[in-house]
């Protein structure tokens, strides 16, 4: 049974949606974030772990194989946004951008690997986004930093595919977390109606793509990025 | 030190012997060759080792060990040529982090 998750940025959001999920259904759910969780379920481990802090996530994966046995499944779902013209966003929150989306979801993915290849076994989903292919105007950071997640996503793929290990991106349209806060309703309005179906996305549609990823069934889907709303 | 260190290569590189029926590296010694683009494992087989030695580190130690290195793939400067340099380098690491 490949059961243990470890999954990212799990305080608020999406994250914190995909940690009941998986309890529901049966998985030993580890997790982390900057901050502490609030009303941490019963079942679910917490770190405090920032994934741009490699020892720290060292410290929160090596101790998830060691208390679970295996680490069988990463989520990567840890990151941050940046709305803000191209010309007037600093290059410090550029790297900042950066540092989370990519470089800390890199090192995470190649500690968890490590363990996974003992197994010869494991899944990883990074998270990917709509303003990517869309070319959104004002994201040119963050929409930058995800076509990163995609080439890596990728690439990965093929190096990890001899131990087992798939690794595939789900890409969310909108959806309603504190993460898109800040977009004005005309902006967002504009941007859901270039979707085949113009709606936000719900945490379950993001799930669902999640599911199917880790599914044992889906042995032979690695390096793939789906985007949801019929974006392409 | 070094000694514990040759221990864990050794163990190591047995393994990776018997998992992929390879006799190339059977009881081998601090110049037998791991990895030199024509000679001993290929690439895939030395990551395994790799992971393998940083996990058994890690274990033996108590300290993370990472032996990922720029010159892995170097035909002449890789330090994952003979056993011998891959010990080295463990021990380089080891100290650096201690
Ligand atoms: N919402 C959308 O519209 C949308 C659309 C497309 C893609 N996505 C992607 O979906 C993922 C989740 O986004 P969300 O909407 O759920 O965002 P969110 O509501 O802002 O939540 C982000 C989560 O990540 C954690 N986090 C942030 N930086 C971290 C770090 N350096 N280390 C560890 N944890 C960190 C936060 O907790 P702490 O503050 O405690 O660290 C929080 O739990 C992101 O990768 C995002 O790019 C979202």
């Amino acid at each position: 049974m490949h059961d243990v998750m470890f999954i990212t940025g799990t305080r608020k959001g999406i994250g914190r949606f995909l940690v009941d999920h998986y309890l529901e259904r049966g998985y030993r759910v580890h997790g982390c974030s900057r901050g502490e969780m609030e009303d941490p379920p019963d079942g679910y481990t917490h770190h405090v772990a920032d994934v741009t802090d490699g020892a720290a996530m060292h410290r929160a994966l090596t101790g998830t194989a060691r208390s679970e046995g295996s680490l069988d499944i990463l989520v990567n779902n840890a990151g941050i946004a940046s709305m803000n013209h191209a010309l007037l966003t600093p290059a410090s929150t550029v790297r900042e951008v950066f540092s989370t989306n990519v470089f800390g979801l890199v090192q995470t993915s190649i500690d968890a690997a490590k363990i996974m290849t003992q197994h010869k076994w494991g899944r990883i989903v990074n998270f990917a986004t709509v303003a990517t292919p869309l070319r959104l105007e004002g994201e040119s950071a963050y929409a930058a930093s995800k076509a990163a997640v995609v080439s890596y996503t990728e690439i990965l793929a093929r190096e990890l595919a001899t131990f087992g290990i798939t690794v595939n991106a789900v890409g969310p349209t909108p959806v309603a977390t504190d993460l898109i806060r800040g977009v004005p309703a005309e902006k967002l309005s504009a941007l859901l109606s270039r979707q085949a179906i113009p709606r936000l996305g719900e945490p379950a549609d993001v799930a669902n793509v999640i599911d199917f990823f880790i599914a044992d069934a889906s042995a032979f889907v690695t390096g793939q990025t789906v985007y949801l709303g019929g974006v392409v | 030190m070094r000694d514990r260190v040759q221990v864990l290569v050794r163990e190591a590189v047995n393994d990776l012997n018997d998992e992929l029926e390879y006799d190339g590296l059977r009881d081998p010694t601090e110049e037998t060759v791991i990895f030199d683009g024509s000679a001993g494992v290929d690439s895939l087989s030395l990551v395994s080792l790799i992971v393998s030695l940083e996990a058994a580190c890690e274990a033996e130690f108590g300290v993370e060990v990472s032996l990922a290195d720029e010159r892995a793939m170097s035909r002449h400067r890789s330090p994952f040529r003979t056993v011998g340099s891959l010990i080295e380098l463990i021990l380089e690491r080891l100290e650096a982090n201690a």
